[in-house]
Parts: C-alpha cells; structure tokens; sequence
C-alpha cells in the first residue's frame, strides 16, 4: 500500500487543547513494499504517527492519503473495510489471557473473514496450518495450543506480530515490536516480519527503539518532539546524526530498551448485588 | 504534636470530611421517614411474638409426602427461575451489544458519532423501564394476561432480569481492559467479530459468575413471585403462611438454603472452569 503524508498534524484525543500536536505537520511518501524504520526518543510521537497511519487516529491538520484515497472522507463502514488492510500491532500484545494461542493469531485474519465464518473457526479453529506456520516462523511452533496467560511476556509479543502474516493486510504498522524480546529473538523477531512483509508485498513501517536494528531497514526515519529530524537511507544515518537525533536522550541511544509497558490487569470487581 | 507545614497538609482532607458528615447529615430525615426504631424489637410483647411465629418452626415437617411435594414444586421453582432467566437472556444479550460504548466504531479515534450515541442512549433507556418495573407488578400483570400459575412468573423474571442483565453486562463489559477489543476494531474486524474474539474472552468469568447470580437472585425472586399466584415454592409457602403451618414453612425456607447453596456451587465450579 502507498502511503502519503501531507502536512499531516495529530495529536491525541484527551491532550490539552492548547497543547502543542504530539505530531507536527509532516510530509512524508511511502511506496507500496517498502520498508521503514522510525527513531527517536521517548515522546519523540513514533506512536502517535503509526496511530494516524493507522486510522486510529484523525488528522488535526493536513491530510493522509492511503493508495490515494483519503480515509477520513469515506463513510464509516468504508472505512472499516480500509482498516481491514491495515494492519496495527501496539506495542503491548492485545491478547485476551484466557485466550488459545492459535485462536489470538488467527483473530487477525478476522477482516477478510464472514461473522459465520469466525464463528465457526470459534467452535474448530479452522486454518490452523495458517496459525502454526506463522508461529513457527516466529520460533513458537510448540505454543500452538497453550493459552496467552501461561504466556512469557516476549512470547506475548512474538504471537501479536505472528498475528500480521496471517492479516492479509497491506500496510503493517508494528510499535516497538522488540521491547521485551532478548537479542537475538529481536534479530530472529524483524528478520521474519521483514521477510514476511516482502514475500507478501506489503508495506512495513516500524517504529524502534534499537538504533542497530533499525540500520537493517532499507529507509529510517527519525523523529524528535514530533517533527521529522531526518529521512534517509540507512548507509547515511551517521553517529553523528544519531547523537542530535538522541541529544539529552542519550542512554536510550545506548541503554537498553525500555520494557513495554503492559496495561495493569484490570482488578475484577467483586460480585455484590447489583 | 506540631502542624504539619502548609505544603505537607492533605489538600483533600476538608472535603472528605466535610462530604462524609453531608451524608451523615442526609441519613437522619431517611430514618425519621422510615420509623426506623430497633428498640421495638427487643420489647416483651415483640419479643412473646416472634417467640411463638419461630416455635412454630420447629421441627420442620418430613413426612415423605409433603417432601414429595417440596421436591416438585422446587422443580417447578427452578424451571421458573432458568426459564425466566433464558428468555431475559435472550433480551440482554442484543440490547447489550448494541449499548455497550466498548463496541462502537466511531469511537475510535476519539468520540463516538452523534447518531451511534443517541441509538446508545435509547437502548440504555429501554433497560432502566424494563427494570425499573420491579418483577412482583409483572407478575400481577401477567397473572391477569395469562391466568395462574408459572407462566406469570416466568414472563416477569424475564421482563425485570433482562433490564438488570443487559445494564450490567454493559458495565463489565466497559470495565474490563479494552486493549484487545480496541486493536481488533482497529484491525478492521466486525464489532461482532471484535466481541466474540476480544470481548468475550476478556469478561467470560465475570459474565459468567454474574449470570449464575443472577440465576440464583431468580431462584429466590420465582419465591416472592408465588405469593401473587405464579406458581412454585412460593406459592407453596403463602398457602403454609395463611394456615400457619410453621413446620412447613421451614422445611421450605430450608429446601431454598440448599437450592441457593447449590447455585453457590454451580458459580465456583463453572468459574474455576472458566478461569
């Protein structure tokens, strides 16, 4: 899918309104099949920009064009249907606990899929070869059929981005797909997505927060305070650059990575007369 | 003990003070308008009168044919209350998916669109009338429509349990985290598909352990029910109660402490399952 920017601003629905956009005005052109890596410090909007790709978010200037098409001037249930090419994995995975493995991967094919259809892989998981192939890729081959809470958290995090090869989707927006993964299961982690992206065409944008990672992307952007610092191919992200882009950031340049911040299990709220 | 210095000071610590005398303040009328005296209780004749309605109690009655007629007519109580609590099912489940804000598409990106809101809001007003009428006008209601017997009560528990269950599936479903409902409906899915995959399993036990609640709130609710004419245990008991036939009347209080104790049971049991 290609994707332009023009002059895109956003800013997140319960921020201040005087507030200034978590997301400055932004030009930026992405072919179908690319590959792109986003940078910067914490704040720097990474999110906020992949929530705009990704339809999760309404522009607050400018405009966003999807294979030409602006999404927010089609009818809600178009609209939808345009989600359903998108595919948006958030950093914490969104994984029912109680839920089967093979059923949290295969809830991302759920938009090319009938209600009937969803139903009845509910009751049988159907395309389990799908599933499994998807996780195996990802390493997890022996996890088809365990539930997400007896889940580690990188193992988590591994299921939410198998979830993208069975989506069908042509544009894949991956937030931090590495935060709680070790080393070398992150090298194995983007070595699949990028692989997977390719042989299916579709379009990658990932944000990181591994400068060396994001130097295998063919393209990085790097963003500070919500505006765009640079855009340039990977062989031309010099240290140089690197230390403006993390200026009074620096031990998230050098440190490790910091740990994805799960949403606290909700307490359940005790059964009284109600 | 010296003050605090300013800075140090709970901010909050006037109005809690404040607010908790308020309502102190409001439960005095709510007493005088309720008559509310306990000493009442404890006076000789009270005392001589309770004495001689619990004597009566005791022992409870267990010839095998009155036991006979305690099982079925607590079969007929239990039919009552799980088919009043199905057909309330069967209200609760649509009107939930269509007013629970967790499901709304427009909602998005920021704030859900007006029309989906107002469709929200006259769902949500469906279930305050279906609850707000409470069960026992139901049933005499339906006790005119459809004559004596079970059938009443089942109409009205289905009728009031609805409401109930359809709000507060709502809520839990609200409560519960929405992370994983959220990127489904981001992803593109159907808000149906989006509940069954990300919804549903989130909020399963809690739905379930409210349902079997509920089921037992029926069970007792099918009781009351019967004193207007709607069949069952209940029935059962104000017959007992107007021929003072105390032994009776606890054998049937004590056949609803197991039927309730088993609803218990269930509960655990299915959430232990579940969990």
């Amino acid at each position: 899918m290609r994707v332009s920017l023009a002059g895109l601003a956003a800013r997140h629905p319960a921020s201040r309104a005087g507030a200034a956009p978590a997301l400055q005005p932004l030009a930026l052109e992405i072919a179908a099949g690319e590959q792109v890596a986003v940078i910067g410090p914490s704040g720097a909007g990474k999110t906020t920009l992949l929530a705009a790709l990704a339809c999760a978010l309404r522009p607050a200037a400018g405009s966003l064009a999807l294979d030409g098409v602006d999404p927010w001037s089609l009818p809600t249930r178009a609209l939808q249907r345009l989600r359903g090419r998108l595919f948006l994995a958030p950093q914490a995975p969104p994984l029912p606990p109680r839920q089967r493995v093979v059923t949290a991967v295969l809830a991302g094919r759920l938009p090319r899929q009938s209600l009937a259809a969803s139903l009845r892989s509910l009751i049988h998981p159907t395309g389990v070869d799908e599933a499994a192939d998807a996780l195996a890729r990802f390493d997890l081959g022996n996890k088809l059929w365990e539930r997400v809470d007896r889940l580690s958290g990188g193992e988590r995090q591994r299921v939410g981005l198998a979830r993208a090869l069975v989506s069908g989707a042509s544009l894949w927006l991956v937030d931090e797909p590495l935060s709680s993964l070790d080393p070398s299961r992150a090298t194995l982690a983007i070595d699949t997505l990028t692989a997977s992206a390719r042989e299916r065409g579709a379009t990658l944008v990932t944000t990181l927060h591994q400068v060396d990672v994001a130097t295998r992307f063919p393209r990085v952007i790097g963003l500070r305070d919500g505006a765009l610092q640079f855009d340039l191919p990977a062989a031309a992200v010099t240290a140089a650059r690197l230390a403006e882009l993390y200026a009074q950031h620096e031990d998230e340049l050098t440190g490790p990575a910091p740990v994805a911040e799960l949403p606290a299990a909700p307490a359940t709220a005790p059964m009284y007369c109600r | 003990m010296n003050a605090p210095a300013p800075h140090l000071r709970d901010p909050a610590w006037i109005a809690r003070v404040s607010w908790t005398l308020f309502a102190l303040v409001l439960l005095a009328p709510a007493l005088v308008v309720t008559e509310f005296k306990p000493w009442l209780l404890v006076e000789p004749d009270a005392l001589k009168a309770t004495r001689r309605f619990l004597a009566d109690f005791f022992p409870p009655k267990v010839d095998a044919a009155f036991l006979g007629l305690v099982a079925r007519e607590a079969w007929r109580t239990i039919a009552i209350a799980t088919a009043g609590m199905a057909l309330a099912l069967l209200i609760a489940i649509p009107l939930t998916l269509a007013s629970t804000s967790a499901l709304s598409v427009s909602a998005l990106p920021g704030r859900m669109g007006a029309l989906p809101f107002a469709l929200r809001q006259a769902v949500r007003w469906l279930l305050v009338i279906l609850r707000s009428i409470p069960e026992l006008v139901w049933a005499l209601v339906f006790v005119r429509v459809v004559g004596l017997g079970p059938t009443a009560g089942v109409l009205a528990i289905a009728l009031t349990y609805g409401g109930m269950l359809g709000k507060v599936y709502g809520e839990i479903l609200e409560s519960d985290e929405a992370h994983a409902t959220n990127t489904l409906l981001r992803n593109g899915a159907s808000r149906l598909q989006a509940f069954f995959y990300g919804l549903l399993p989130q909020s399963a036990t809690e739905l379930t352990s409210y349902t079997v609640y509920r089921w037992e709130c029926a069970i007792r609710s099918s009781a009351v029910l019967g004193f207007v004419g709607a069949g069952g245990l209940g029935q059962q008991m104000d017959n007992s109660m107007k021929m003072f036939q105390g032994s009776e009347v606890a054998t049937m209080l004590l056949t609803f402490m197991l039927l309730v104790g088993l609803a218990d049971l269930a509960s655990a049991r299915l959430r232990r399952m579940l969990a």
